[in-house]
């Protein structure tokens, strides 16, 4: 895939990008019209972000550097929009340690 | 008539039910295969589909903890890429019950091989939307529980237990299961009866059944006699609870008009999700055990963890244990094995074993210490010793803290009265800011006889007039010396043990969360 935009964040939620995150996520990512993929890794392996079994395959645990990059038209907005989410920490805010 | 059978199991939410027993586990009804591919993929889609409108109906009467699991489910549900392997496998000729159960098995060993703890707790979750869709497939669906049915059986998934209407009664007696599962959470929340752990039920049980969540007992086949004792102590239940719930917001106070601290017990950060803070006087013991499961939790969880109590708590005091691992509890890669656990390395003696896992909790306890109002005890201590060094410890890491800038507190440090040796010369701790007597442990080893071990219960009885002594003489001590004492076992929360507590002495008790109304409630009837 050849990115039009690309960001990296880090994950703070308690438990990484799991469950009610990774719900959140993918819907999130199903908005744009983008391709949109994630890793945690440069180099890959890139998953496809709007996928909950293949985000939740790619088991990020929190502290991790979450890399995400999408292609298409509104590639950028999509990349902003769910590194926003992940820095809002899912919004899950001090709920976040409750069992997802 | 057959005999009755009467199983002990522990209670994982309380209350009563009576009725029929519905058999969780019996094999599910055959998949009747269909003559062409296209028509086992159309079978499929179809209960894939009705597995999901299952849910969202769940959903709309679902609270936010089970709402998130739900959704979750849909989600994945919803997903080619889970729905993708099985639908290639029917391509090439598999039936849509085979096809589905493979496809899944696979996925499910994928989250069962993971190093990460919450990552393989999500195999129960694939496990659950797998038999979501087997049933739908099956068509054996929630139609089958009868209406007040105590369900019996190895487990039960979460959305098995949203799927039944639970107001007709009934209750969830499991084989194994855990009171700290996430259906034991959801059946306390509903309050509907649960007793788990009951062992080995002898297959296709079947007939009426009696079921006492408060007790954690099961009978089944009851005579006329066991129905008409049952009834009774379900409405004394009844009638208690209803009292009770008055007493919930209101401080306790005895007939003589003392008042007793009441504080609950917690295990996980999430159990203070549940409950009032109005409603208690803090934390008397928050146990840190649940943060070492299968790995050592790292100092960033720990203080999160911590941190999320006390700002819960705001300036009433929570008093977290350091890791009481060893005795009943073991952890990989902390505890060892040895012959005689209970009398062995465990508790401070293990922490003091190990300072690289000891000093990683020291460090997460000052950090969360300024966000309100902490204190930490140290439990098993047998000697003034050890308190020292542990205290030594708290210092030295502070020290370190503060020459790196970073924000701590030093919390009050005190003990856990547990064994003999405190409880008997409690002099040598004059120094401590606080006592906590462990009831359980100190009745095990004053009475000599291990709390699991059903053989010898009879013997573990706080209200042995040796044990009470004991506790009567650390009330004094601790009234004499200006050092507060408080008591977090379970007698503190057991209506006929919470009068001869207070004749001791005590006014500080902390009970389980579910216990607190009762607790209140008995307090109000002791004369002292």
């Amino acid at each position: 895939m050849s990115a039009n935009a690309e960001a990296t964040i880090l994950i703070t939620h308690a438990v990484g990008l799991h469950a009610r995150p990774s719900v959140k996520f993918t819907k999130l990512a199903k908005s744009f019209a983008a391709d949109v993929e994630i890793a945690l890794a440069a180099n890959g392996p890139w998953f496809d972000a709007k996928s909950i079994v293949k985000v939740m395959a790619a088991k990020a645990p929190k502290g991790t550097v979450l890399h995400i990059r999408a292609s298409g038209g509104d590639a950028r907005d999509a990349v902003e929009a769910l590194v926003d989410l992940v820095r809002r920490d899912f919004d899950e805010g001090a709920d976040h340690a409750r069992s997802a | 008539m057959p005999a009755p059978l009467r199983l002990q199991g522990i209670p994982a939410s309380v209350g009563y039910a009576e009725g029929p027993l519905f058999d969780l586990d019996r094999p599910p009804v055959a998949y009747a295969g269909k003559a062409s591919s296209a028509e086992e993929l159309k079978s499929l889609k179809a209960a894939i589909g009705k597995a999901v409108s299952r849910l969202v109906a769940m959903v709309e009467t679902a609270d936010s903890d089970a709402a998130g699991i739900l959704e979750f489910h849909i989600a994945m549900l919803e997903d080619d890429a889970l729905s993708g392997p099985a639908f290639a496998s029917i391509a090439s000729g598999h039936s849509a019950d085979a096809a589905w159960r493979q496809a899944l098995d696979a996925e499910i060993a994928g989250y069962e091989a993971s190093d990460q703890d919450y990552f393989r707790a999500r195999a129960t979750d694939l496990l659950d939307i797998r038999d979501q869709v087997l049933r739908a497939l099956t068509d054996d669906g929630e139609h089958a529980v009868p209406a007040g049915a105590i369900l019996y059986g190895e487990d039960i998934a979460p959305t098995r237990f949203l799927q039944i209407d639970w107001s007709a009664g009934g209750g969830i007696a499991l084989k194994a299961g855990s009171t700290a599962s996430h259906v034991a959470m959801l059946a306390r929340s509903r309050g509907v009866p649960m007793v788990v752990g009951l062992g080995a039920l002898p297959a296709g049980l079947a007939g009426p059944a009696l079921l006492d969540a408060e007790h954690g007992s099961i009978v089944v086949d009851p005579s006329p006699m066991e129905i008409a004792s049952f009834r009774e102590s379900l409405s004394a239940f009844a009638a208690r609870q209803g009292d009770a719930r008055s007493f919930l917001t209101r401080p306790a106070l005895t007939k003589a008009g003392t008042a007793v601290r009441v504080q609950v017990n917690i295990a996980y950060p999430t159990d203070v999700d549940g409950i009032d803070i109005a409603t208690c006087d803090g934390v008397g013991l928050m146990r840190t055990e649940f943060l070492f499961g299968k790995t050592l939790p790292d100092e960033e969880t720990q203080y999160r963890a911590y941190r999320k109590v006390l700002e819960w708590a705001g300036e009433k005091p929570v008093t977290i244990r350091t890791v009481d691992a060893g005795g009943d509890k073991p952890v990989p890669g902390f505890t060892i094995q040895e012959g005689n656990p209970f009398l062995g390395l465990r508790g401070i003696r293990l922490s003091l074993a190990r300072l690289d896992i000891f000093r990683v909790q020291i460090r997460a306890l000052l950090r969360a210490a300024p966000h309100g109002n902490l204190k930490v005890m140290f439990p098993m201590i047998a000697t003034a010793e050890e308190y020292e060094r542990s205290a030594a410890l708290f210092a030295e890491e502070q020290a370190a803290l503060a020459a790196r800038g970073i924000m701590q507190k030093m919390p009050p440090l005190g003990i856990m009265v547990e064994v003999p040796s405190v409880a008997i010369a409690p002099e040598a701790f004059a120094g401590v800011a606080f006592f906590s007597i462990g009831s359980n442990d100190l009745t095990q080893y004053v009475m000599a006889a291990a709390r699991d071990n059903a053989g010898v219960a009879h013997l573990n009885s706080v209200r042995h007039p040796a044990v009470l002594r004991l506790i009567g003489s650390v009330a004094a001590f601790g009234r004499e010396n200006g050092i507060p004492v408080s008591l977090c076992g379970d007698a503190g929360g057991d209506p006929a043990s919470i009068p001869v507590l207070i004749e001791a002495g005590l006014r500080d008790l902390s009970v389980a969360p579910a216990q607190l109304a009762t607790a209140k409630a008995a307090i109000s009837d002791v004369a002292v």
